[in-house]
């Protein structure tokens, strides 16, 4: 049980910056995700926390005690590693009790502890063998009995499932949630998988290229994504973007041609604003005809519950989630329905959310009123 | 690719035992040699029947060159420089490999130039300094206060001046470095968190996952220490330090003696026994650890 706090956290390789001022943190127990995509610097991170390399500037505290200048090992964290980083030469109980042996456990306690921690992560029938005549599941397990026999105040994961098959992954990503409710560790994970990181997550950290874009409990970051990159990078298929110009007549913005309708109170105070526009697949409505954003259907997937609907919208992508009732064919026109509560708005030069409650409480009403009137 | 047809494998076949015949012929005339009488050698043509007088040349020879002793030395000094060796370069690696430390590159290079340098070409200043260790310092102190010292230690005729000199390896050196090069970094970050120093490490680490490149490098250490003989021809005058290759010469005949060449060759063949059992015993690890790294 340790609190994490990151505070202005900065890492450079040379003269490259890789991390630009990180500030989090994390709670005592806490299942905390870091998410991005690959370069983004979550390892750096991960390893930042873990003493494997240097803090450039700022600081990193582990219950309240500034960590920069210890060793790994005065830390009190343990880590799994991605390619588990076994120790090829000792069994499965020698890897799992090494940690115990340089910290001068004694012998008849360490092998307590072996056989204890075996049988959470059922490798009890497994402890004489080496690493090389075991399954990549089974190697996974004893990376995370390594970790949990140390009793560590924090649990540091880097991408520790991306090696296994996706079965294999669903069944240790459970267990590890299983274990993190089991011993309540602050736990750290890094992924590049998002239903990972929704399926895991208490706290999620969204990383692109050295910054944190965004944190909060997963759904929150789902609902409502903090910039164009979070809507675009968090959920499969990815959110529609579009980008348009706020009309100051009908406070709408427009997408081929057709009004996009924007919630009252952000459309007053965004006339004449260029925003981008973002809406989910799964909240595109879909009609063979009627009024809406006309579309071209492009092609599409079959995911067996459900289908995606790729679409051409002005030659710019657009897909949406269909049921199996609806009978469209690639080619045929389509209209798309985007109701209005579920759209997205940001602002298209920063890239961040706009949200009634962020803007200026004067900005309804006064504005808007003369100019609805002119013709 | 290669075409497999009569030919070509008639001519490969034609290559290896021309090859073998080369390599294995000068051994067997040892062997016939060393096992025939004083007649029987000198008759011409060389018979190549091995006879049944092997024990009694065997003895001349162990009489003549004083065998026991140079074989004793020869094994001491062997010893040494293989165990020197292969724990020496073990260390170096170690630190070229694992320690982040500016100089790094700088002693990378050392080692490496060094193998430009076998001690046939430093033997005059290699021997220098090993018949007078103080003479860079005094000459250094002479230098910077005009002061001459006159401390005189030397490692002529001892063990330490057959062995130290020859000690410092880079072909160890790189053996090491290239395996632990092959390790992935993440095992020593995890043995890091697991909270392991350096040295436990190295020696819990580096040490067991090197066994095959360790025997390897014995095996190759072992035989070049046996067959020194440029260097202790230099370093020993007192006979009690003599090695088996210098007493070879004493195992030829002179000029105006009996030419037995009988008793030499049984002498050849003792000398040459104990770096063939070396090879014999470890070869297995020996290719394992050159050609392959254990996973
Ligand atoms: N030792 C290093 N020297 C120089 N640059 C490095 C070093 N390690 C990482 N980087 C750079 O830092 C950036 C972040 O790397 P990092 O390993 O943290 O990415 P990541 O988010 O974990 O990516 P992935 O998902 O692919 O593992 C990358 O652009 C990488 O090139
Ligand atoms: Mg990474």
């Amino acid at each position: 049980m340790a609190e994490i706090d990151i505070r202005a956290a900065r890492k450079s390789y040379g003269k490259n910056p890789t991390l630009h001022g990180i500030d989090l943190n994390f709670q005592s127990g806490e299942f905390v995700v870091i998410l991005g995509p690959s370069g983004c610097g979550k390892s750096t991170l991960l390893r930042m926390i873990a003493g494997l390399e240097d803090i450039t500037s700022g600081e990193i505290a582990i219950d309240g005690r500034v960590v920069n200048r210890l060793e790994p090992r005065e830390r009190g964290c343990a880590m799994v590693f991605q390619n588990y980083a076994l120790y090829p030469h000792m069994t499965v109980a020698g890897n799992m009790g090494y940690a115990l042996k340089v910290a001068g456990v004694p012998k008849p306690e360490r092998e307590r502890r072996i056989a204890e921690t075996a049988k959470i992560v059922g490798l009890s029938d497994y402890l004489e063998r080496k690493p090389a005549a075991l399954s990549g599941g089974q190697r996974q397990r004893v990376a995370m009995a390594r970790a949990i026999i140390r009793e560590p105040k924090v649990f540091l994961f880097d991408e520790p499932l991306s090696n296994l098959d996706a079965k294999l992954r669903v069944t240790m990503r459970a267990e590890i949630r299983k274990l993190h409710q089991r011993l309540s560790a602050t736990s750290v994970f890094v992924t590049h998988d998002q239903v990972e990181a929704m399926t895991l997550a208490d706290k999620l950290v969204v990383m692109n290229k050295g910054h944190v874009e965004q944190v909060g409990h997963p759904l929150d970051v789902y609902h409502r994504p903090a910039s164009t990159f979070v809507a675009s990078f968090i959920g499969a298929p990815a959110m529609n973007l579009f980008e348009s110009r706020v009309e100051v007549e009908t406070a709408s913005a427009y997408l081929g041609g057709a009004p996009v309708r924007l919630p009252s109170s952000l459309a007053a105070s965004l006339r004449g604003k260029d925003v981008t526009i973002g809406i989910r697949p799964e909240h595109t409505i879909v009609a063979t005809k009627g009024p809406g954003v006309a579309a071209e259907v492009d092609f599409i997937e079959e995911l067996g519950a459900g289908r995606v609907v790729h679409m051409l919208v002005e030659g710019e992508p657009f897909a949406a989630t269909i049921g199996e009732d609806l009978n469209v064919a690639p080619g045929d026109r389509v209209s798309l329905d985007l109701p209005l509560e579920h759209l997205h708005v940001f602002n298209r030069e920063t890239g961040r959310r706009i949200d009634p409650s962020d803007l200026p409480a004067d900005a309804p009403a006064q504005h808007c009123a003369p100019l609805l009137t002119t013709p | 690719m290669i075409q497999r047809t009569p030919y070509a494998d008639a001519f490969t076949y034609f290559v290896m035992i021309l090859g073998f015949i080369l390599l294995i012929g000068p051994f067997l005339v040892i062997i016939a040699g060393a096992t025939q009488t004083l007649q029987q050698i000198n008759s011409v043509p060389f018979r190549f029947m091995p006879q049944g007088q092997f024990l009694e040349n065997a003895s001349a020879a162990w009489a003549r060159a004083d065998l026991a002793r140079a074989i004793g030395n020869s094994f001491v000094m062997a010893g040494l420089i293989t165990v020197g060796k292969v724990v020496l370069s073990a260390m170096t690696a170690f630190a070229i490999v694992y320690f982040r430390s500016p100089l790094r590159h700088f002693f990378f290079w050392a080692v490496f130039i060094t193998l430009m340098l076998p001690l046939e070409v430093r033997v005059v200043p290699t021997y220098n300094v090993a018949a007078d260790m103080f003479e860079p310092f005094r000459l250094l102190i002479a230098f910077v206060t005009g002061i001459e010292v006159s401390v005189e230690w030397n490692l002529l005729n001892s063990y330490a001046g057959l062995t130290l000199p020859l000690i410092a390896t880079a072909t160890g050196t790189f053996l090491y470095r290239q395996f632990f090069m092959t390790l992935p970094d993440e095992l020593a970050e995890a043995a890091r968190m697991d909270g392991s120093g350096p040295v436990r490490f190295f020696f819990e680490m580096l040490l067991p996952l090197s066994r095959t490149n360790m025997l390897a490098l014995t095996t190759i250490m072992f035989v070049y220490g046996w067959n020194q003989y440029l260097w202790p021809l230099l370093m020993v005058t007192d006979p009690t330090y003599k090695t088996t290759m210098m007493s070879l010469s004493a195992l030829v005949p002179s000029e105006n003696a009996t030419p037995d060449w009988n008793v030499t060759l049984a002498g050849t063949l003792i000398i040459m026994t104990p770096p063939l059992l070396v090879v014999a015993l470890l070869q297995r690890w020996f290719v394992r650890g050159l050609v392959a790294t254990e996973k």
